[in-house]
């Protein structure tokens, strides 16, 4: 259904000449992949340099001087919001998204490669924004990073002035890069693909990436909305969100407002949010495991028809982040029920990776590591959300460790895990370049086992009851001392991993000049983007001819062929190019 | 097509076979087209959640029903003739009549641009009259639809300019290819303010029973 797009082909590619059109007002996809892929992955260090605030803090209270609670909960906020939205999000959709799905289609590029551009530097602008807050009176907002209001516009929470301006301003903005980046990729899997390529032809990585796109131009409007209305709360005085409130001993003018709404809007957006980093972390691992096992992936319709099942199943269950919050007993009942029910294509997918690797000729790469590291992560994260699925058990835990443990394994360990596996990857494609190998290896056992060390004993200290959020413990009785070794265990281990991130933009960096060269497919892989005439490869792509498709993308080993791996553009015997 | 039948196909046992071919199932659409209805999908939802919103803020005890102001009446009538405007300028253009476009255009925007100050004014006079944003939930609803509302119509009118001076500015009706893209330019137009009619009539509709 792709192939038709008559108005699109031929066209003339705008070919840039001089070094600002080429690398920086650019509109190649690819450009345009680095650029989101290098701003995204600075501001997470950024992001990663806060949480060591909150993890000295935790294992060394009263030690800091620098790490007061307003410092501490600026932290925590902003930390949260980069990691979710500004660094995941952005690095998933706007650097693998465009990198891989004009590649992977056999396209020249995007369908609207000018707002492909606009969607890059109104990004910038959002994270320039968001960045800015820790500049003005007050600082950022110290809020949380859902914003929950009443408080997180109320005086006496961390910036409160204008923290919180700026950070639901830096929303909005990111929302719009979103839809305008979203547009392009939807449009272009729709349009976009090369003769050949199918629906079910695409590489599980389009499919994902595809699909959190769905999902993103969906939610993110419910941000979108909160965030407009809580600015609406905020310096218009409406009271939207904001009930009676006595605050600092006087009765505030705002009243009859519900912060359940607020939670109901925010939380309609933040669960798809969960599948928009996840869909494409799924894609992208199933596409690596095959690779690397020389195996076809096991139940390819499956894991597309689990990619669809999930993104429709996500928009039903966001209350069971809110079994706490005073809603409805019966919503809690029925969000219990989509959230078990979800469960049931995501268990799918790893039963599907597990079958993939079954009697495969796996080669131990770092990407393969990474993929595997990433399969024993997922499991331990995601069943540990059946738990907090249901209704009874989610209450006590709610407000405890054991969330923290539960989400950053499922949603932030994980992902991440794919994203250092894809840049492995793919980074010879993008620089020509192998990666350091050995500098790999380091960097997975620090970061898998480091990674570990570091959540699961979060699950002992949640189910012992410690409470989340808190700036410092204090003195209580069901808190016994262990808990502060246990503390201080997770400290050093996170130092550990956050240090050995640096091994990897080291790896990145030095690689660029004196890796390895890379020939155009080291892995020996099927899909279209490893048989680009160039590496890396030219503006527009393809030379004068776009590659033709004949198969899928998973030929891996098949019996009788010459290879062990046949590429998508490659004629069946007897059949001439 | 039949995305069912896309989705059961076997793609491991099709090797060779070329199948999204023209003549095969094919999606015979120019991109902007896509790009719209996606665009407007996400609009959709933009509109669908403040609605949510908005029922779910009513049913809190300080709701307070709105005070519609009759002028409200007249704009929906102008806005319905914006449509009729474009529409007309869209079957012009499709029957090749130029200057039925250029007067369909510019009749479609000012109609617009006069909707837009009719807004304005019912925003004056729901001033006038004691109704500010933070008097009531239902009054801030009021301002927060119609503005975004009429944000998506400014948006709108930046496209609508550029095809408006292209079609003033000496179009080249021999050349097919730029004729195309204008006869594109217009009908995306055309379906957008639709659209966007659409979605007044149940923002006002709300606002009406509520």
């Amino acid at each position: 259904m792709a192939y038709v797009a008559i108005a699109d082909r031929g066209q003339e590619l705008d070919h840039p000449h001089s070094f600002v059109t080429k690398y920086i007002w650019s509109q190649d996809h690819k450009v345009i992949a680095i650029q989101y892929s290098i701003t995204a992955i600075a501001v997470g260090l950024v992001a990663l340099a806060l949480s060591f605030a909150m993890r000295l803090q935790l294992a060394f209270p009263d030690t800091f001087s620098f790490i007061d609670p307003t410092a501490y909960y600026q932290s925590v906020t902003m930390h949260g919001m980069i990691m979710v939205i500004y660094l995941l999000t952005a690095l998933f959709l706007g650097g693998f998204g465009n990198y891989l799905i004009p590649l992977q289609l056999g396209a020249r590029d995007m369908v609207f490669p000018f707002m492909n551009m606009l969607s890059y530097w109104v990004y910038l602008l959002s994270v320039i924004v968001l960045l800015a807050s820790f500049f003005t009176p007050g600082g950022p907002t110290g809020a949380g990073w859902t914003l929950y209001p009443p408080q997180a516009i109320l005086p006496g929470t961390p910036g409160a002035e204008w923290g919180i301006l700026m950070m639901l301003g830096s929303l909005a903005l990111f929302i719009v890069a979103f839809t305008m980046g979203g547009l392009n990729y939807v449009t272009t899997v729709l349009q976009a693909r090369t003769r050949g390529m199918t629906l079910m032809r695409m590489p599980l990585s389009v499919w994902g990436i595809f699909m959190a796109t769905i999902l993103g131009l969906l939610a993110f409007p419910a941000l979108f909305v909160s965030a407009v209305m809580m600015l609406f709360d905020r310096l218009l005085g409406t009271s939207f969100f904001m009930p009676a409130v006595l605050s600092m001993g006087e009765q505030l003018e705002t009243g009859g407002g519900s912060p359940v709404l607020f939670q109901h809007l925010f939380w309609f957006f933040g669960h798809p949010e969960v599948y928009i980093v996840a869909l494409p972390a799924f894609g992208i691992v199933s596409d690596l495991l095959s690779v690397h096992a020389r195996k076809n992936i096991f139940g390819y319709r499956m894991m597309v028809w689990a990619i669809v099942a999930i993104g429709a199943l996500s928009f039903i269950v966001w209350a069971h982040h809110m079994y706490v919050s005073g809603m409805n007993p019966y919503f809690g009942f029925f969000f219990a029920t989509t959230t078990l029910i979800i469960a049931v294509p995501t268990a799918i997918k790893v039963y599907n990776w597990v079958l993939t690797l079954w009697k495969g000729d796996i080669h131990l790469t770092v990407p393969m590591l990474f993929a595997i590291g990433f399969i024993f992560t997922f499991i331990n994260g995601g069943l540990t959300g059946l738990f907090l699925g249901n209704v009874v058990v989610d209450l006590p835990l709610s407000d405890t460790y054991f969330v923290v443990a539960h989400f950053h394994l499922v949603m932030g360990v994980s992902p991440v895990l794919v994203v250092c596996g894809a840049i492995y990857h793919w980074y010879p494609k993008i620089a020509g370049r192998m990666l350091n190998d050995s500098l790999g290896k380091l960097h997975f056992w620090l970061t898998f086992i480091g990674t570990y060390a570091i959540y699961f004993p979060m699950y002992y200290l949640g189910i012992l009851g410690l409470p989340r959020r808190y700036y410092s413990n204090g003195v209580t009785e069901f808190i016994p001392d262990s808990v502060n070794s246990v503390n201080v265990a997770i400290t050093t281990a996170a130092l550990f991993v956050g240090i050995a991130q640096l091994l990897f933009v080291l790896n990145l960096i030095i690689s660029l000049r004196s890796g390895k060269k890379a020939d155009g497919n080291p892995w020996r892989a099927t899909t279209l983007e490893w048989q680009t005439p160039d590496t890396p490869p030219d503006h527009g792509n393809w030379g004068p001819e776009l590659p033709t498709v004949y198969r899928w993308a998973y030929d891996f080993s098949v019996p009788g062929a010459d290879k062990d791996f046949t590429p998508q553009n490659e004629p069946p015997a007897g059949q001439s190019a | 097509m039949n995305i069912f039948k896309v989705l059961g196909t076997k793609p491991w046992q099709q090797s060779g076979q070329v199948d999204n071919v023209p003549g095969g199932e094919v999606l015979v659409m120019p991109s902007a087209r896509i790009g719209l209805w996606v665009f407007l999908a996400v609009v959709a939802s933009l509109f669908g959640l403040f609605t949510s919103a908005y029922h779910m803020r009513a049913e809190y005890a300080d709701w307070r029903q709105l005070d519609v102001p009759a002028l409200l009446w007249l704009n929906t009538g102008v806005l319905v003739l914006t449509s009729v405007a474009f529409q007309w300028a869209w079957s012009a253009s499709r029957q090749g009549k130029l200057a039925g476009v250029r007067d369909g255009l510019t009749v479609g925007g000012a109609l617009t641009l006069a909707f837009l100050v009719l807004q304005l004014l019912a925003w004056r006079q729901m001033i006038d009259a004691g109704y500010f944003a933070y008097t009531n939930p239902a009054n801030a609803f009021f301002y927060l639809l119609t503005g975004a509302h009429a944000l998506h119509l400014l948006g709108g009118l930046w496209v609508w300019a550029r095809t408006t001076a292209r079609v003033w500015g000496g179009l080249d009706t021999e050349n097919a290819e730029e004729v195309g893209r204008v006869r594109l330019r217009v009908e995306l137009c055309t379906i957008y303010w639709h659209f966007l009619l659409l979605v007044w009539l149940v923002l006002f509709g709300l606002m009406l029973s509520t």
